[in-house]
C-alpha cells in the first residue's frame, strides 16, 4: 500500500513494541559494527586467498608483490563479509526460510546510542548515521587538503616526496568527490524528506540503510590505498596512467565503484519516496523547495552513478584480467574512459550543487519572513539543471582532441545551464525584497552561499567558453571555480542546514556564539583561500603540481596560510557540534525559527513513525505574512477525512 | 503591534523610498566604473598575453566576458548589500514581511535577459573558436578549422619548411618530458622548443605512454597528448619572447616537474639553430623511428640509446612495473 493511514502498532516514543520484540541476545552477539568488522576481516582473507588461487600466474605488482586480482577479490568479499556481519542479509534469509521477522519493519527496536552502530531501518537513525559519517569523511579529506597546501608553501623546499604528494592529492579529491555527493542527501534528505512530505517512512528502508553502510566501507577501502602504495592519477583516474599504477589504484576503483552503488540506492529510495509517499494535500505545487532539490539530486544519482560503477568495473577488469577497454594499442581508447567518467562526473557536480540550492530556498523564507519569490521558477530551475546536466559532460574534453565540432555544441549546452542556475539568484533576490531579515547563523550561511556561488557561477561561464578554457583548463583557475561552487555552495549550505535542522534532528541547538565565530572564520578563510587561486591559475599554474613558478610563491603562501584559517573554522564547527550535542545539551524541542515547515509542526526529535496520523496538508510551506492563511497541515485530521479524500477517482488507491 | 504594521505598510508603499530606483542608480554607476576600470586598466594585463595569436584571442575573450559579467556581479552584490542594510529586522519587530509570491514581469524580464546574454556568449565563443583556427585548443587528428597551408599527413609534414609557411612541430609527451620533432627540418628531435617569429605554428601533439597535456602558456596553446592520437593545435607567433611549457594533465609522480621553456626567435636565428641542431643530432636522428603522426612505443627498436643520448630519464625510471608500455 502506498500510504499508511493508521499506525500498525501502538506508538511509543523511541519506537518498537514495549516488549522489545523477541528475547534479546547479549549486545555483543547482536549484529552491529563489531561483527561487521569481523566479517570484513574474514571476507578479505577469503577473497585474497581465492584471488591468489585462481590468478596465481598473473603479473605481480612490483611495489606490493601481490596480484591485483587477489586484492580486488579481497575487497569484494570484505564488503560482503562486512554487510553480512552487520546483519544486512539476516531478514532476507529468515524470509527465505519462512520464519517470521522478529521486529517491526520500521526499526530494529528501541536502541538508545547503540542503535546508531547497527544496520537500522528507521530513516531518522540512518540520517544521524549519515550526518556523523559525513562529518568524519569531510574532516579526513579536509586534513589531506591541509597537507597539499603545506607542500605548496614553497616551490623548491618539499615537505613530501613527489609520490606522497600525489597520493595525498588523489585521496583528497577522491574522498571529497565520492563521499560528499551524499553530504546533504544523506543526513538531511534521509532524515527530513519523509517528514517534510508527511510520510511515516521511506519507500525502501533496507536500500536506504544499505546505502549508508556502504559508505564506511568505501571510505576505509579508499584510505587503504595508502597501504598499497597509494594511487597517482588524481580523482579522475585517467588511463593509461591508472592501468600502469600501483595496486592502490585497485582500492581507488573499487571504493569509487562501491560508492556509485551507494549513490544509486540512496537516490532511488528518495525518488520513490517523494513520488509515492506524499501525504494527502501535498501537491507538487506545495512541495518544499528542499524536497525539489533533493528530488533532482536523486534523479541524477539514480541515472548517473550506475555509469560510474560500470566505468570502475571496466577499469578493474583492465587492471586484473587484462581486458583492454582503455589501452590504445589493443583496440581500446582512453577517450572511452574520459567519456564514461565525465558522463557521471558532470551530473555529479550538480548532485553537489542542487541540495545546496534546496537548503537555501528552504531557509530564505523562514528568515526573511516572506513567501518564496517565484516558487515555480525555482522548481523549474531545479528541473532544468537536472535535465541539462546530462548534456554538458564533454566540456571536460575541450582540449583532449575529441571531434572538434562537438565543442560549439557543448559550449552551448554548458552556457545554457547557467540560465536555470541563475533562477536561484532571481528567487533569492526576490525573496529579500522588503524582507525582515533575521540574521541568524543559518541565514548568514545562506548569504555566504549566494556570494560564493555567484563567483563560482560566473567563473564557470569563463570555463564554458572553449577559447578561454584553453588557458583555464587543468589550471588552478578551474580548481578555484569548482571549490567555489562545491565548497562555497554545497558545504556552506550544509553548515547552514546543520545549524537550522539540528534542533529538529537531535532536539539540541548548537551554540550560537561559537556558530558566529565559525561562520565568519569560515567565510573569510574560504574566500581568502580560493579567491587568489583564480589568479594563480590564470598566471599559469597547473593543478596537482608540487613545483611551481617562483614568482607565484607569495600568492601560494597567502593561500596556504588562509587554508589553515579555513581548517581551524571547520575545527570550531566540530568542537561546537561535540560541545553542544555531548556536553551542554541545551534542549530545544519546539519551533525555534518560527518556521511553517511541516517538519517543525511535530515535536523534536520526532517520535517513531514521525506522525501519529498521516497529516492532511492544507497550504504551502512558505505562506508567511498572509493574514489568515491556513496552517500548513492538519496533524489530527478528523476520522473519515482521509477516506473522503480518497473517494472518487482514487478509490482504488485508498483500498490498495 | 499588528495594527501598527498594517498601518505602516501602505504608508511605506505610498511615500516610502523607491528601492528599485536607488538600487538601479547605485548599480549603474558602479557597473560602469567597474567595466571601465576592468577593460582599460586591467584588460591589457589579462592572461595569457599576446605572444601567440591564440593567446591574444583568449585575452580578448576573457576581457569580453569580464566586461559582461562585471555588471551582473555588481548587480547581485549591490542588491544583497542593500537588502542587508535596509531590509534587516528592527529590534522588537516580530511581524512577517509582505506576502509577495512573485512578479511575472520581473521573472519574464530576468529569464529573457539571462537567456539572451548566455546565448550571445555562446555565439561569441563559437565565433572566437572557429575563426582563430580552434583558438589554440587541441582539435584532434582531423581538425576542421585549419589555417591555409596546414599539413595534415605525415608525408606532407616532411616537406622542407620555408619561411612564411606553416611550421609543423611535433610534440611528444612522455613521463616526464616533452620533446619536439621538426619534420620539415630533417626530422630531428630535441628537448628545447624554438620557434620562428611571425609564423603560423602547427603543433602535432602525441604521447608514447600516458595522457599528458601540452600547455604552452604564452602561446595560448593547450592540447592533450594522448597515446596513439595526433592532436593538432594552431597558433601564430607574434613577437619575440620566452615560452613556458607545462604539463597540464596529471601524468604520474613527476607531473609537477614536467616543465621546460621555449623561445620565439627571429627567422634567421631559427634557421641557424635548426641547421646546427640538425647536424649535432644527426647520429641520434638516424636511430629514431621514421617520422609519423603517432608512435607505438612497443615498436621503437632503439628507444633506449636515444633516451640516453638526449639525457632523458624515459618512462621506466623504476617507478612503475614492467607492463608500463614505454619501458625501453
Amino acid at each position: 500500500m502506498a500510504i499508511e493511514t493508521e499506525p500498525g502498532t501502538t506508538q511509543h516514543p523511541g519506537g518498537g513494541q514495549p516488549a522489545g520484540g523477541a528475547a534479546r541476545r547479549p549486545w555483543w552477539m547482536r549484529p552491529a559494527i563489531h561483527t561487521g568488522l569481523i566479517g570484513a576481516v574474514i571476507g578479505y582473507a577469503f577473497g585474497h586467498w581465492l584471488g591468489n588461487l585462481i590468478a596465481s600466474g598473473y603479473q605481480q605488482v612490483g611495489t606490493s608483490d601481490q596480484n591485483d586480482t587477489a586484492i580486488v577479490l579481497g575487497y569484494l568479499f570484505m564488503v560482503i563479509g562486512w554487510l553480512a556481519g552487520l546483519g544486512v542479509f539476516n531478514d532476507l534469509f529468515k524470509q527465505m526460510a519462512g520464519r517470521r521477522l522478529a521486529e517491526a519493519e520500521n526499526g530494529n527496536g528501541p536502541g538508545g546510542l547503540a542503535q546508531y552502530f547497527r544496520f537500522h531501518l528507521d530513516h531518522k537513525v540512518v540520517g544521524i548515521q549519515y550526518l556523523v559519517g559525513m562529518i568524519i569523511y569531510f574532516c579526513t579529506a579536509g586534513l589531506l587538503a591541509m597537507g597539499i597546501r603545506t607542500e605548496l608553501l614553497s616551490p623548491v623546499h618539499h615537505v613530501f616526496s613527489s609520490a606522497t604528494y600525489i597520493e595525498i592529492v588523489g585521496e583528497h579529491g577522491t574522498m571529497m568527490m565520492m563521499l560528499m555527493t551524499s553530504v546533504i542527501l544523506g543526513p538531511f534528505g534521509n532524515y527530513l524528506i519523509p517528514i517534510m512530505i508527511g510520510s511515516k517512512r521511506v519507500a525502501y528502508p533496507r536500500l536506504e540503510a544499505l546505502s549508508f553502510w556502504l559508505t564506511p566501507a568505501a571510505f576505509m577501502i579508499l584510505l587503504s590505498a595508502l597501504l598499497l602504495g597509494g594511487f597517482h592519477m588524481g580523482w579522475t583516474g585517467y588511463p593509461t596512467l591508472s592501468i600502469q599504477d600501483t595496486s592502490g589504484a585497485d582500492a581507488y576503483a573499487f571504493a569509487f565503484g562501491l560508492m556509485g552503488i551507494s549513490m544509486t540506492l540512496a537516490g532511488f529510495n528518495i525518488l520513490v519516496t517523494v513520488i509515492c509517499y506524499r501525504a494527502p494535500g501535498m501537491r507538487w505545487s506545495r512541495l518544499p523547495m528542499f524536497v525539489w532539490g533533493i528530488l533532482g539530486t536523486a534523479v541524477m544519482m539514480a541515472l548517473a552513478a550506475p555509469v560510474l560503477s560500470g566505468g570502475m568495473y571496466m577499469l578493474l577488469t583492465d587492471r586484473t584480467v587484462q581486458t583492454a577497454f582503455f589501452t590504445d594499442q589493443l583496440g581500446g581508447s582512453t577517450y572511452l574512459w574520459e567519456d564514461v567518467f565525465w558522463f557521471f562526473g558532470h551530473p555529479e557536480v550538480y548532485i553537489l550543487a542542487l541540495p545546496g540550492f534546496g537548503i537555501v530556498c528552504e531557509l530564505l523564507p523562514v528568515f526573511t519572513r516572506k513567501p518564496l519569490f517565484g516558487y515555480k521558477v525555482a522548481a523549474a530551475g531545479m528541473i532544468g539543471v537536472t535535465l541539462l546536466s546530462f548534456f554538458v559532460w564533454q566540456h571536460h574534453l575541450f582540449d583532449s582532441g575529441i571531434n572538434p565540432d562537438m565543442r560549439p555544441l557543448y559550449m552551448l549546452t554548458t552556457e545554457m545551464i547557467s540560465i536555470p542556475t541563475g533562477f536561484i539568484f532571481l528567487v533569492g533576490m526576490g525573496t529579500l525584497w522588503k524582507a525582515k531579515i533575521r540574521f541568524t547563523v543559518p541565514m548568514l550561511f545562506c548569504f555566504a552561499f549566494f556570494f560564493n556561488f555567484l563567483i563560482g557561477g560566473i567563473s564557470g561561464v569563463f570555463n564554458s567558453d572553449a577559447p578561454a578554457d584553453v588557458t583555464e583548463h587543468g589550471s588552478f583557475f578551474v580548481m578555484a571555480h569548482f571549490h567555489y561552487t562545491i565548497m562555497g555552495g554545497l558545504i556552506f549550505a550544509f553548515m547552514g542546514g546543520c545549524y537550522y535542522w539540528l534542533p529538529k534532528m537531535m532536539g539540541i541547538k548548537l551554540n550560537e556564539k561559537l556558530g558566529y565565530w565559525h561562520f565568519w572564520l569560515m567565510f573569510l578563510g574560504f574566500n581568502s583561500t580560493f579567491m587568489p587561486l583564480f589568479a594563480v591559475g590564470w598566471l599559469g599554474q597547473p593543478r596537482r603540481v608540487f613545483e611551481y613558478a617562483l614568482r607565484l610563491q607569495t600568492l601560494n603562501d597567502w593561500v596556504s596560510i588562509s587554508s589553515y584559517v579555513l581548517g581551524f573554522s571547520i575545527l570550531l564547527f566540530v568542537i561546537n557540534f561535540v560541545w553542544s550535542t555531548v556536553v551542554t545539551r541545551v534542549r530545544e524541542t519546539g519551533n525555534p525559527w518560527e518556521s511553517r515547515g511541516l517538519e517543525w509542526q511535530i515535536p523534536s526529535p520526532p517520535p517513531a513513525y514521525n506522525f501519529e496520523h498521516v497529516p492532511v496538508v492544507l497550504s504551502g510551506p512558505y505562506e508567511y505574512g498572509s493574514e489568515g492563511s491556513e496552517p500548513v497541515a492538519d496533524l489530527n485530521p478528523p476520522v473519515g477525512v482521509l477516506a473522503a479524500a480518497f473517494s472518487g477517482s482514487e478509490t482504488a488507491r485508498a483500498e490498495a | 503591534m499588528a495594527a501598527e504594521t498594517q498601518a505602516a505598510t501602505p504608508a511605506a508603499k505610498a511615500g516610502g523610498p523607491n528601492h528599485g530606483l536607488r538600487i538601479f542608480l547605485i548599480w549603474i554607476v558602479l557597473a560602469l566604473a567597474a567595466d571601465l576600470v576592468l577593460w582599460f586598466v586591467l584588460g591589457p594585463h589579462i592572461p595569457p598575453g599576446r605572444l601567440g595569436s591564440a593567446a591574444q584571442g583568449q585575452q580578448f575573450d576573457n576581457n569580453v566576458m569580464i566586461a559582461m559579467s562585471a555588471p551582473v556581479l555588481v548587480l547581485v552584490l549591490v542588491y544583497f548589500t542593500y537588502a542587508i542594510v535596509v531590509w534587516r529586522r528592527r529590534p522588537g519587530d516580530d511581524a512577517d514581511g509582505p506576502p509577495l509570491h512573485g512578479h511575472s514581469r520581473i521573472q519574464a524580464l530576468w529569464i529573457t535577459v539571462t537567456s539572451v546574454m548566455v546565448l550571445s556568449l555562446a555565439a561569441f565563443g563559437t565565433y572566437e573558436l572557429i575563426v582563430p583556427y580552434g583558438a589554440g585548443g587541441g582539435e584532434g587528428p582531423s581538425p576542421i578549422w585549419n589555417p591555409p597551408g596546414a599539413e595534415l599527413t605525415a608525408a606532407a609534414q616532411q616537406r622542407p619548411w620555408a619561411p612564411g609557411h606553416v611550421l609543423v612541430v611535433q610534440v611528444i609527451g612522455q613521463q616526464w618530458r616533452f620533446t619536439y620533432r621538426y619534420p620539415g627540418l630533417g626530422g630531428f628531435e630535441t628537448t628545447e622548443l624554438v620557434l620562428p617569429v611571425n609564423t603560423m605554428i602547427q603543433f602535432d601533439v602525441t604521447s608514447i605512454d600516458v595522457i599528458h597535456s601540452f600547455w604552452a602558456y604564452q602561446l595560448g596553446v593547450k592540447a592533450d597528448a594522448n597515446p596513439g592520437v595526433d592532436n593538432v593545435a594552431y597558433t601564430k607567433t607574434q613577437h619575440l619572447g620566452r615560452v613556458t611549457v607545462r604539463c597540464a594533465e596529471l601524468c604520474g609522480l613527476w607531473h609537477g616537474a614536467m616543465f621546460n621553456y621555449g623561445k620565439v626567435v627571429t627567422v634567421p636565428q631559427f634557421q641557424a639553430w635548426a641547421s646546427s641542431t640538425s647536424v649535432a643530432l644527426a647520429d641520434v636522428t638516424k636511430l629514431l623511428p621514421p617520422y609519423s603522426t603517432t608512435y607505438d612505443p612497443t615498436e621503437i627498436a632503439h628507444l633506449g640509446p636515444v633516451l640516453q643520448k638526449l639525457g632523458l630519464t624515459g618512462a621506466g625510471g623504476g617507478y612503475y612495473p614492467p607492463q608500463d608500455p614505454s619501458q625501453p
